[in-house]
């Protein structure tokens, strides 16, 4: 491997580093290779109550009937939660940040819209006590048919709370890019390429499940022990949904087990609190294996549709993408996840013609949400293997065909946000030294500065 | 059913425990003993993260009715390092950073030393195999195999510092 190159950015580097570049222990591996690293797990305390969750056993069924007597006749429950006991029962995670409308239930009321979704929360002396009322609990449907696909969920009856399958970002549709005129433009582009890529839903995998611990304490406020990966969305989104004052709650964590973003959503808090609140006592709310396997938020599924119109010289004259984001049942992250894939097109090349619309679409599966660099990761996934295509089409080396479009400092992106600090060029350069593979002499003597606006392109 | 006193050696000390039927090593060690350096992942034999030591060999505890192992001896991860000295296997998990989110390394460090303990100069191949019951999903794999091989070679890997 070939040491770190500090030839670029030199003007950036300007302090001096102690750490970067040198190996530092990390701050906690001495408390997980001793076992003294605290998880949320770790805590017990006396008299605790468990938490076991009625979910749907149906992808999307009205609520016809929801009988929890037979659960309440089990020894040792003490008490089954329905959405009747939430004082505000519909919320959306990125409230806080402005991001409406509540689409999400904590529990559901008259509707299911996926398998697994949390119905009644049942709380017991022990997990099997737990476990055996929410076996009891009866709840009767009236399927509905569901739709599993997101270009069929854009023209289908809208089933969600709020009137249409897709997000509407302020008064539109999607997330839209316009720059240029696309369509003019492939009139005269000397090849066009259509593609469509698809990817499927991943699950995280956490090796440590979701759950929360909350405790009652004598000053009147809940301690939250919890391995959200976002303690004060949930924090908040907790406080809104039990209407308490944000001081009555005390979140401690920060200690994931694995997190890869399927710990962001605010699920299990809510719910465990509240049961803590109106039994005064502590709540253990732990997903099991197949619980975190089945409910918790999967990456969002993605179709690209990506049009290009190429000029035989290997510039790519204009791009057109239809995205679609499966959000699942409820939108959870996705929302932003979208409008992260919108900002990241058309890729880092200098495209003068870009048209983008990026649907946030529901459908009835498991509710998406974040990970790993989700609305980007895919999407390169689908631009780049259109790269690929390209170059194999118009038989031109994928890498120089890559340089040939490459943005560099001073170009105008589409979202007309002029082109700073890119280093793209010098990455593939690099990239191809080190892979052994020659460049023409006209892509080695590229470089991503002094290249004038997008305009003055030669 | 009534539950049973059941005496096992856990870290070199005899304990006796009343147990309800069914209850396994993990809860016994998390629930009643408190030790919580074991973890629980899957609860049904698939992550390894409750990977514990009984009588040498390495075993998941989530798998293991407490009854049936009454008199064995049991190690956990907070054996290791008693006078606050890090054995040897948990130096080089910190020097090689081998540990991320820290959840799976317990389980990781028990099923090395159980492997160790057989095979003090195992090949690649052999740590491998003696980890393949082990899941870890943040830091792979390659460190965590780097770090026992290190261990095994009596040395860990010292912390490079830039020229």
């Amino acid at each position: 491997m070939e040491t770190i190159d500090t030839s670029f950015f030199t003007e950036e580097r300007a302090g001096s580093f102690n750490t970067v570049g040198t190996s530092t222990e990390r701050a906690d591996a001495r408390g997980h290779v001793t076992g003294r690293t605290q998880f949320y797990e770790d805590v017990s305390f006396p008299n605790t109550l468990h938490l076991k969750m009625v979910r749907s056993t149906k992808h999307h069924a009205l609520i016809k009937k929801l009988d929890v007597a037979p659960a309440m006749k089990v020894p040792g429950v003490v008490r089954v939660l329905t959405w009747k006991d939430v004082p505000n029962n519909w919320y959306t995670i990125l409230k806080l940040i402005g991001v409406g409308p509540d689409d999400e239930p904590v529990l559901a009321e008259d509707r299911v819209r996926f398998i697994g979704e949390q119905i009644c929360a049942v709380l017991a002396e022990t997990p099997q006590a737990a476990a055996e009322g929410a076996k009891r609990v009866k709840v009767v449907y009236e399927e509905l048919p569901p739709v599993f696909d997101v270009e069929e969920a854009m023209t289908s009856k809208p089933f969600t709370n709020h009137g249409s399958n897709y997000y509407i970002y302020e008064g539109h549709n999607c997330r839209r890019i316009r720059f240029g005129d696309v369509e003019t433009a492939f009139k005269q582009a000397d090849h066009i390429l259509e593609c469509r890529y698809n990817s499927a839903p991943i699950e995280h995998a956490p090796t440590e499940t979701t759950g929360c611990v909350v405790k009652p304490e004598g000053n009147g406020r809940y301690t939250i022990y919890s391995n959200t990966q976002a303690l004060y969305f949930t924090l908040d989104n907790t406080a809104l949904i039990l209407g308490v004052q944000f001081n009555k709650l005390r979140m401690i964590g920060g200690t994931v087990g694995g997190g890869f973003g399927g710990k962001v959503d605010v699920i299990v808090e809510p719910i465990a609190t509240l049961g803590a609140m109106l039994t005064n006592r502590p709540v253990k709310y732990a997903y099991s294996r197949a619980e975190e396997m089945q409910v918790s938020s999967p990456r969002a599924a993605e179709r690209f549709y990506i049009k290009d119109g190429i000029m035989k010289d290997g510039r790519i004259f204009a791009r057109k993408i239809t995205l679609y984001v499966d959000a699942g049942a409820y939108c959870r992250h996705s929302t932003y996840g979208t409008t992260k894939a919108a900002a990241h097109m058309p890729g880092p090349y200098t495209i003068p013609n870009v048209h983008v619309d990026a649907y946030c679409v529901y459908t009835n599966r498991t509710p998406s949400s974040a990970m790993r660099g989700f609305g980007v990761t895919i999407a390169d996934f689908a631009l780049e293997s259109q790269m690929d295509q390209i170059a194999r089409l118009l038989k031109m080396d994928p890498i120089e065909f890559r340089l040939k479009n490459a943005y560099r400092d001073g170009d105008m992106k589409a979202h007309r946000k002029e082109v700073e600090g890119a280093a793209l060029v010098e990455v593939l350069q690099a990239a191809a030294k080190q892979s052994g593979q020659k460049l023409s002499s006209e892509f080695l003597a590229m470089s991503s500065y002094g290249w004038g606006s997008a305009n003055g392109k030669a | 059913m009534k539950g049973s006193v059941v005496s096992i050696t856990l870290n070199g000390v005899e304990r006796e425990t009343l147990v309800a039927p069914g209850t396994t090593l993990l809860n016994l060690l998390r629930e009643h003993q408190s030790l919580t350096g074991t973890r629980r992942g899957c609860d049904q034999g698939s992550c390894g993260s409750c990977t514990v030591l009984v009588d040498g060999k390495a075993k998941l505890a989530c798998l293991i009715p407490v009854e049936t192992i009454a008199g064995s001896r049991v190690e956990t991860v907070e054996n290791l390092a008693l006078n606050n000295e890090l054995h040897p296997l948990q130096q080089a998990f910190v020097e090689g950073f081998a540990t991320q989110c820290g959840f799976c390394t317990s389980g990781m460090i028990m099923a090395a030393k159980g492997l160790l303990s057989v095979n003090p100069r195992p090949s690649r191949a052999d740590v491998i195999r003696a980890i393949s019951g082990n899941v870890c999903r943040c830091t792979g794999y390659e460190s965590i195999v780097d770090a026992i091989l290190a261990a095994a070679a009596g040395m860990g890997k010292p912390l490079k510092k830039s020229a």
